[in-house]
């Protein structure tokens, strides 16, 4: 295993010297054409970091939305939750993606309505239905970890349900849900990449063009995994600080 | 007329197959003071939750001020702004100040202003004796105090009964009687309380009923004066010398 360890950067300083196997050039910042490259490229961060963004909020509104019912005392409430979250978990994201943004026009249609779905907007919808079954089941586990007390005691001052979950129950969760719920923000950014093959210009879509003008795939590749790498270590950074802090909290 | 204050008429009820209450009667009028004691798993904390809705009973009927429990979310409503309820390990909103552990109830369920309620709040804490650590967290003040807190966070409501489920149990010994004394002086001043406790000290001094529970039932009822002297049924008796014993 080290070994294996050892070979991988070997390989790629002997892509270096040798031309043949590797073409460093087409990503080369200090040529001009390279530049260029490396500009189109780059440039498809904002799209993956807007449709991430935008999905993983959509995700934690609709999972607190989907946990709720789950928490219920009456099973068909539970059902409910039971039946989203199993059947949205077990759906594999690229056909819902398809489903999505070739399917679901065709059902607004046929029901008189005229939306369009373009895809920035079935990138995100995909992606934060398919996020939402996690989110839920991360609201239902740090919900559930406070103790029937507070709520019982939060009924007996006449608090009603939304008034308990409001400003009982959700401000001592948050610090059990916030930390899984950031690092499900690692996993629609990685799953964001699925959003090339409908045309979405982000971060994958741009290295799948370039290579094909160029025909470098293994450097472009390469330089697309850096890509993401940065977004994901910048992410855990943040949920590691985070982390930190909500157990601060927890002991101050 | 004067109705009483709590009537539960034949009420029983279920966990599963448990027949946890069995025709459970009990009448509490305005102003009395009713102390439930029995071993425990006897179903005291049951009687008590059925009360105040924590826990639904499936048969016979419950009514605070003539209002019948039922499933309809205004007679739940109802209780809920009459009935108050201290619990054995104090349930305080960890989160919160003191303060505004007191003043949530009032600010969100009653609708005073934040100052009202502050004015309100103050006035209960120097009620329970904790007048200085408003804004100190719960986690900060000893269980004899947390406790207090909680009982002026019940007060805070304005309630017309309080219901204790053992307040006591969860405090160190010396902590005991700062709690008892606030009841003591709640009692004092007339207010209708239920309290599922063990302190046969504090229930001689302001029980008007003594009621004994074993197995889901209501063995033995009666004036706190008999109850102790000259108790009837044999597994009182056993259970008063147990417990009075030390
Ligand atoms: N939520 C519940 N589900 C099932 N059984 C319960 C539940 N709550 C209490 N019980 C059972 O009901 C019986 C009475 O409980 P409880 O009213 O708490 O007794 P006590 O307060 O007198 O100790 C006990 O045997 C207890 O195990
Ligand atoms: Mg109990």
């Amino acid at each position: 295993m080290k070994k294996l360890l050892l070979i991988v950067p070997l390989l790629l300083l002997a892509g270096c010297s040798s031309s043949q196997t590797w073409g460093w050039y087409v990503i080369d910042p200090t040529t001009q054409s390279g530049w260029t490259n490396v500009k189109f490229l780059i440039s498809g961060m904002w799209a993956t970091i807007q449709i991430s963004l935008i999905a993983a909020v959509l995700s934690i509104v609709l999972g607190l939305m989907v946990a709720l019912p789950g928490l219920s005392e009456k099973r068909g409430w539970r059902w409910v939750n039971r039946i989203y979250v199993e059947f949205v978990r077990a759906i594999p994201l690229l056909p819902m993606l398809f489903w999505v943004f070739y399917g679901l026009p065709i059902v607004f249609q046929s029901m008189g309505l005229n939306i369009p779905i373009d895809p920035f907007w079935g990138a995100i919808i995909t992606l934060a239905i398919s996020d939402s079954a996690f989110t839920a089941e991360i609201y239902r586990a740090g919900i559930q970890s406070i103790a029937r007390g507070q709520r019982e005691a939060a009924q007996t001052i006449g608090l009603n349900y939304v008034q308990t979950m409001r400003y009982v129950i959700l401000p001592q969760a948050i610090r059990r849900i916030l930390p899984p719920l950031a690092n499900q923000f690692i996993y629609i950014v990685k799953m964001s990449a699925f959003a090339s093959v409908i045309g979405m210009q982000e971060l994958t879509r741009r290295a799948n063009e370039l290579v094909v003008t160029e025909y470098r795939p293994l450097e472009i590749y390469t330089l697309l995994i850096f890509e993401y790498l940065i977004l994901v270590l910048i992410i855990s950074a943040g949920v590691r600080w985070l982390e930190r802090r909500m157990g601060a909290d927890e002991r101050g | 007329m004067s109705e009483a204050a709590i009537e539960l008429a034949g009420v029983n009820k279920w966990f599963g197959d448990f027949h946890v209450l069995k025709d459970i009667n009990l009448t509490v009028n305005a102003g009395e003071k009713v102390v439930i004691c029995g071993p425990s798993g006897s179903g005291k904390s049951t009687v008590v939750r059925c009360i105040n809705q924590l826990e639904k009973h499936q048969k016979g009927a419950i009514r605070v001020d003539g209002v019948e429990l039922t499933d309809d979310p205004k007679s739940v409503a109802t209780i809920r702004s009459e009935v108050g309820m201290v619990f054995q390990q104090f349930n305080l909103f960890p989160h919160l100040t003191v303060l505004e552990n007191l003043t949530l109830g009032p600010i969100k369920a009653r609708g005073l202003s934040r100052k009202e309620a502050e004015e309100k709040a103050r006035h209960y804490l120097d009620r329970v004796h904790i007048p200085d650590q408003a804004d100190k967290r719960p986690i900060q003040l000893s269980g004899g105090q947390q406790q207090r807190v909680a009982i002026a966070r019940s007060l805070c409501m304005e309630p017309r009964v309080l219901l204790f489920d053992e307040p006591t149990s969860a405090l160190d010994p010396e902590m005991i009687s700062e709690v008892l004394d606030v009841m003591v002086e709640l009692a004092q001043e007339g207010m209708t309380m239920v309290v599922v406790t063990h302190e046969m000290g504090f229930a001689r001094k302001v029980a008007d009923k003594m009621i004994f529970m074993d197995a889901g039932e209501i063995v033995e009822e009666g004036h706190p004066e008999h109850f102790f002297t000259n108790p009837q049924s044999e597994r009182c008796r056993k259970f008063l010398s147990q417990i009075l014993q030390h």
